[in-house]
């Protein structure tokens, strides 16, 4: 039984200046499904609409972004929710933060800058749960905190007191207070140091190997993806072109957008020339016809300019979506 | 001038900062008595690796005149960079000397012509009189970068991708034929498809148009890719400096190790070693401001003397190290 189940989801960006209107086509058909206690990783240059793609299975869908068709499915135990057509209060209530919390990439605007860290936990968690005894929550807080490795006495620091990755554990710590069941980690260290990038990564990864939830992990760097996913998803230019297991992606990738991904990654201990992909992604205002990929493909025939390729199951837990590609049936 | 062989020489160059209130406050040692050299002979690409404020930009800003060290001393051709002082100097210097920055977005004034930055370039470096005779100018230099005058005129920057106006960026550092080019951060705005390009196109100007180029980076792996000698930097100081082979395959200083140990590889079988659980340590701050070995807090091999001054260079198997553990080859040395 799947976690959550987004179908043929497309969600446009519509916007209209002086007249002229423009449809951005940011996600176009994705369909995936997580399973409980897993990670997955979505893999993606910038703009190719990972963010967006996030912004609708956490039902966080505002004008100019619209959801033109598909349905978003979500299985919380009993608890069933459709995520396109849930109330606001019911959303805010008993989803967010209860069963789907967030990282972001820039902690700091997740931490009010003007509050102690303690304050900023009470602000977020008031929000989803009355707080009547203060003094328990607080040893709560501390003890939750302390249980992720975390020294306590930052609880009572502000935001600019921190290094970066300290704030970013603390974002971690703060998505996790209710144990949610799914954990949206959006780009989570980016902007910090490989070092602190390690030891963030390893706190998310132990918290997940301990509470069985799933962590949708959302990096475009191919390496972070290899050592803490367990299913990895490529997105191009508002598509998903392959899924498969971690291994998989990395040793027999078959969609070329993915194999030059992959065998373009510098690796250390390794001065082989590689060669760079020509032209450049597609702006998704006005995205090319047929398969997005097809004006940078080294294998494009002529279905390529005309018809989009359907995902296909390839193999064991693994599709793609390329016309060079033929469906196991097993 | 060119019967001098090194290229650029940085010599025990320190540059302190104030922090803290006016009257009170201490200074903190950005960049710590850094050493080293480029040759003229033998472009190469050259790099310095460190993590974010390791000191990284601020030694780019001593190498391209734009700050006056504390200590210490920059030659470039044999001219010590404190004695450029007016305008005609400065100019020769940089015609010599040419920067690429991170963000090519911020880089180029939005709503300026890309073109634009390239005649100015071509004419400010003299390299022609007007704009008619600086297209061919202009041209040639983009065409060095896989591009064409006809693919980025009349264009904006929010016209072109990011790498291609990486590409421009190197183009312009390319107009008044430099022997040095700097480059901060130039790949960490760039998508990964388009990454390589740029890289790629250091490795050209090296081996092709005999350009030396100082790579300042965060990421190891291009680094490995590209450079022929690398430096690692950590709080200020270099604390490794050689080979980018034997200094990433096989480290010698801990925290050299460390570092290398954390890149993730993309390859899902070595997740292991990665995963084993590390101690992030202090806050920056309090790293600045530690007497001995900045990275004495960290190092699993610490001993006491570590804790009380500041390591020397030490030679070791081909590069420099700055670490106590290998003092014993210091005192073998005649």
């Amino acid at each position: 039984m799947p976690l959550l189940s987004a179908q043929n989801l497309i969600a446009y960006y519509r916007t209209e200046l002086y007249g002229i209107s423009r449809t951005v086509h940011a996600v176009d058909d994705v369909s995936f499904e997580l399973f409980p206690n897993e990670i997955y990783g979505i893999a993606g240059e910038s703009s190719c609409g990972k963010t967006t793609l996030i912004k609708v299975i956490s039902g966080n869908i505002k004008p100019p972004l619209k959801v033109e068709a598909g349905s978003v499915h979500y299985s919380f135990g009993q608890y069933e929710v459709d995520m396109l057509h849930i109330r606001q209060d019911e959303l805010r209530k008993n989803v967010r933060w209860r069963q789907i919390s967030y990282i972001m990439q820039g902690s700091m605007s997740v931490l009010n800058p003007v509050r102690r860290i303690i304050t900023t936990f009470e602000d977020i968690i008031a929000t989803h749960q009355g707080i009547t005894d203060k003094a328990a929550f607080r040893e709560q807080i501390r003890q939750h905190v302390s249980r992720l490795g975390l020294p306590v006495h930052v609880l009572d620091l502000y935001p600019h007191q921190l290094s970066g990755g300290m704030r970013q554990r603390v974002a971690i710590a703060l998505a996790t207070v209710f144990h949610p069941s799914l954990i949206i980690a959006d780009e989570p260290t980016t902007a910090l140091d490989v070092v602190v990038q390690r030891g963030v990564l390893q706190m998310l990864k132990d918290i997940q190997t301990e509470s069985g939830n799933t962590v949708l992990l959302v990096t475009h760097d191919m390496a972070v993806h290899a050592n803490v996913a367990d299913r990895v998803a490529i997105m191009y230019a508002g598509r998903f072109v392959e899924e498969a297991p971690t291994q998989t992606i990395f040793t027999a990738p078959r969609h070329p957008y993915t194999q030059h991904l992959i065998s373009s990654l510098p690796v250390i201990g390794d001065k082989s020339s590689k060669a760079s992909l020509g032209g450049s992604p597609p702006n998704l205002a006005n995205p090319p016809k047929g398969c997005r990929f097809h004006p940078r493909c080294p294998y494009t025939m002529d279905i390529c300019r005309a018809e989009v390729p359907p995902m296909l199951q390839i193999g064991d837990r693994h599709r793609a979506a390329c016309h060079l590609l033929k469906e196991t049936t097993s | 001038m060119s019967a001098n062989a090194t290229l650029l020489d940085v010599q025990h160059v320190t540059v302190r900062f104030h922090v803290g209130g006016l009257l009170a406050g201490a200074t903190m040692a950005a960049v710590n008595d850094v050493s080293f050299s480029l040759e003229s002979a033998r472009p190469e690409i050259f790099t310095l690796a460190g993590e974010s404020g390791s000191g990284k930009t601020t030694l780019a800003r001593v190498l391209l005149h734009d700050l006056e060290p504390t200590s210490g001393r920059v030659e470039f051709e044999g001219r010590d960079l404190v004695t450029i002082k007016n305008r005609k100097d400065a100019m020769t210097f940089m015609k010599d000397v040419q920067p690429v920055f991170q963000n090519p977005f911020e880089t180029f004034n939005p709503l300026r012509l890309v073109e634009a930055y390239l005649y100015d370039t071509a004419i400010n470096f003299g390299r022609a009189k007007d704009h008619r005779t600086a297209a061919p100018v202009v041209d040639a230099a983009l065409r060095q970068v896989g591009l064409s005058l006809e693919e980025v005129s009349k264009r904006y920057p929010h016209e072109l991708s990011g790498g291609q106006i990486q590409r421009v960026s190197v183009a312009r550092a390319l107009i008044p034929h430099p022997r040095l080019i700097i480059a901060d951060e130039p790949v960490s705005m760039v998508d990964a498809s388009l990454r390589m390009e740029i890289v790629n196109l250091f490795r050209k100007l090296r081996d092709e148009q005999k350009v030396s180029v100082i790579y300042i980076t965060h990421d190891l792996a291009t680094a490995y890719y590209i450079s022929d000698r690398i430096a690692i930097m950590l709080r200020g100081f270099i604390v490794e400096r050689g080979p980018v082979e034997a200094v990433l395959n096989e480290p010698l200083h801990p925290y050299t190790r460390l570092l290398r140990e954390s890149v993730p590889r993309p390859a899902p079988e070595a997740r292991r070693l990665w995963a084993q659980h590390i101690d992030l340590g202090t806050t920056e701050i309090r790293e600045y401001g530690r007497i001995g070995c900045k990275f004495a807090g960290r190092c699993p091999a610490v001993m006491d003397i570590c804790r009380e001054a500041d390591p020397p260079d030490i030679e070791v198997e081909g590069r420099t190290v700055r670490c106590y553990l290998y003092t014993k080859q210091l005192q073998e040395k005649p």
